[in-house]
């Protein structure tokens, strides 16, 4: 089964930003991930300054650059990730905001999980 | 609720979840202690029991795979104490750990996965082992699969498998296997071992067809998982990047190669929209990896370059035949195989015209690795058929009937024939 993980914060980070430890804990993270074969790929995200919305309503298409007027729950980074049952990348999920606990001091936010759908019968929408 | 304790609503099914990411290099580093595979399953096991017992009261401990560590290194501590391998046990624990043999070294243990994990690769393909133990045990110790789901995905029975483990665990015992240390020349055979086994474990789940139980299917996914940790493993190794991209490219095409009533659909004819561009790109990526590390190509990197050629295509009428005839006549001088041959011949009637294939798939005739292999009838058939020679198509589609064990494909060499009779020659 595939799912894309995907964190989610403030990105005004009003707790400060993160510390070299967090970036330590995460490479250990991903390497962890690379061992045991769970992660395929992974990849953080600019600030939504550097982002656009292009979106459509009443009938008409438009474009706003970012920042994001809503900053609270941004995806600042995502992974791609292989398992065998759901609750497997939710443990992954957990190991991840506890590294964000352990190693950055008053940050909130959540990991999303959602399955990826694949053409080969794995999973179908349900 | 408690808040610092994440408690997840079926505690049981977390716990297998930790299980299933941890248990490899749980019994990976459990065999370095105690040097038994049997041994260490044994104890990775009984952690998990452990777990199961308390993890629904304490919740999941912060970090679960020293816990489970810690729990069955204390075990394994407690039984060398009682047993009366008691001075071997000592002395291994002693030596490992600089004489501090009850101190339980968690850092130490995390710091080894690497040579822990490949170590048990190792093991599970030692050449003691049949091709189907190797496969069995992979699947059961580095795969952390169950008996009943090893035996789905082999279409076997619990007993068999059960059996199987056994007996590969006592051949390993015999030969001593959890205790050697390959030297450099041993290891490149070792690794050439477990590319085998993985490659065994992928065509096995691949040649599934669409009535079989989901565990076959499942061993691509698990084949393709033992692929990424061995290059994380052994990053420096051309061929297993080359077996990486093999298995990629094959996979992307899965779903394509199926009609809608199951029927298989070759692969010029299958619809490349369907073909998974994320498996693509990695097999892409893969290979293109293995060329960097190695100038010379092994046989899986030389079979990953003509899945390449294929999956590069975005047409099958783009297909770049010409260097495919080539990429397979390297693999035959590689592999010294007649059926490599056989593709070859079809790869040069593609890339020059039919005679061209012809000449090749006549001189293979004679060859006795060949004698009753029906595609080598179904291809002379095609040539000959491309070709006007309609008579002597007639009787190499009737002889490949005649061999083939497949009740479809016989169904469809008849009515390549009778369609031959009703068209007649060419004029």
């Amino acid at each position: 089964m595939r799912f894309m993980t995907m964190i989610k914060s403030d990105e005004s980070m009003p707790w400060g930003p993160p510390p070299p430890a967090l970036f330590e804990a995460m490479a250990a993270f991903a390497q962890e991930g690379a061992l045991n074969g769970t992660l395929i790929e992974q990849g953080g995200l600019g600030s939504s300054a550097q982002g656009a919305i292009v979106s459509l309503a009443n009938g008409s298409i438009k474009v706003v650059d970012g920042p994001f007027a809503e900053s609270k729950e941004l995806i600042g980074g995502y992974a791609v990730i292989e398992v065998r049952t759901k609750e497997e990348v939710i443990e992954l999920g957990r190991r991840l905001l506890q590294i964000h606990l352990d190693n950055w001091p008053g940050w909130e936010g959540s990991c999303e999980i959602r399955q990826v759908f694949l053409d080969n019968g794995d999973a179908g929408p349900s | 609720m408690n808040d610092d304790s994440a408690r997840p609503a079926d505690p049981s099914a977390a716990i297998e979840a930790v299980w299933r990411l941890e248990s490899t290099r749980l019994i990976a580093a459990l065999v370095r202690v105690v040097r038994d595979v049997g041994q260490a399953e044994d104890l990775a096991q009984d952690a998990l029991v452990a777990a199961l017992a308390q993890w629904p009261e304490s919740g999941i401990p912060r970090n679960p795979a020293a816990w489970l560590m810690t729990t069955a290194k204390r075990r394994a501590i407690d039984q060398f104490r009682s047993s009366e391998r008691r001075d071997r046990g000592y002395a291994v624990i002693a030596r490992d750990h600089g004489g501090e043999a009850m101190e339980i070294d968690i850092v130490g243990a995390i710091d080894h996965v690497e040579d822990d994990v490949l170590r048990l690769m190792f093991i599970c393909c030692h050449p003691s082992l049949s091709p189907e133990a190797q496969t069995t045990l992979t699947l059961k110790l580095v795969g952390g699969l169950t008996t009943a789901e090893i035996a789905r995905a082999f279409l076997t029975t619990e007993a068999t498998i059960a059996q199987r483990v056994v007996r590969a665990k006592r051949t390993l015992a015999d030969a001593g296997a959890a205790l050697d240390e390959p030297d450099p020349a041993e290891r490149a055979g070792r690794l050439a071992a477990v590319r085998g086994v993985i490659y065994l474990l992928f065509n096995e789940g691949y040649s599934a067809t669409s009535g079989d139980d989901w565990m076959r299917p499942a061993l691509c996914d698990e084949a393709l998982r033992l692929g990424r940790v061995l290059t994380t493993l052994v990053p420096k190794d051309a061929e297993l990047h080359g077996l990486s991209a093999l298995m990629e490219l094959q996979v992307s095409r899965l779903a394509a190669r199926t009609g809608p009533g199951g029927e298989p659909v070759l692969l010029l004819d299958q619809d490349r929209t369907r073909w998974d561009a994320t498996h693509l790109r990695r097999g892409l990526d893969a290979l293109a990896r293995a060329d960097a590390l190695s100038a010379e190509r092994g046989v899986h990197t030389l079979q990953a370059a003509i899945a390449a050629c294929h999956a590069r295509a975005r047409t099958a009428e783009a297909t770049d035949w010409v260097l495919i005839a080539e990429l397979y006549e390297q693999l035959a001088r590689r592999t010294g195989s007649a059926v490599v041959e056989v593709n070859r011949a079809v790869a040069l009637s593609m890339a020059y015209g039919p005679a061209a294939g012809l000449t090749l798939a006549d001189q293979l005739v004679d060859l006795p690795a060949l004698r009753g292999y029906h595609l080598l009838s179904t291809v002379r058939g095609d040539l000959l058929e491309k070709l006007g020679r309609h008579e002597e198509a007639r009787i190499e589609f009737l002889r490949a009937a005649a061999m083939t064990q497949n009740d479809r494909e016989r169904t469809l060499l008849l009515a390549r024939v009778g369609r031959l009779s009703t068209d007649g020659p060419a004029s």
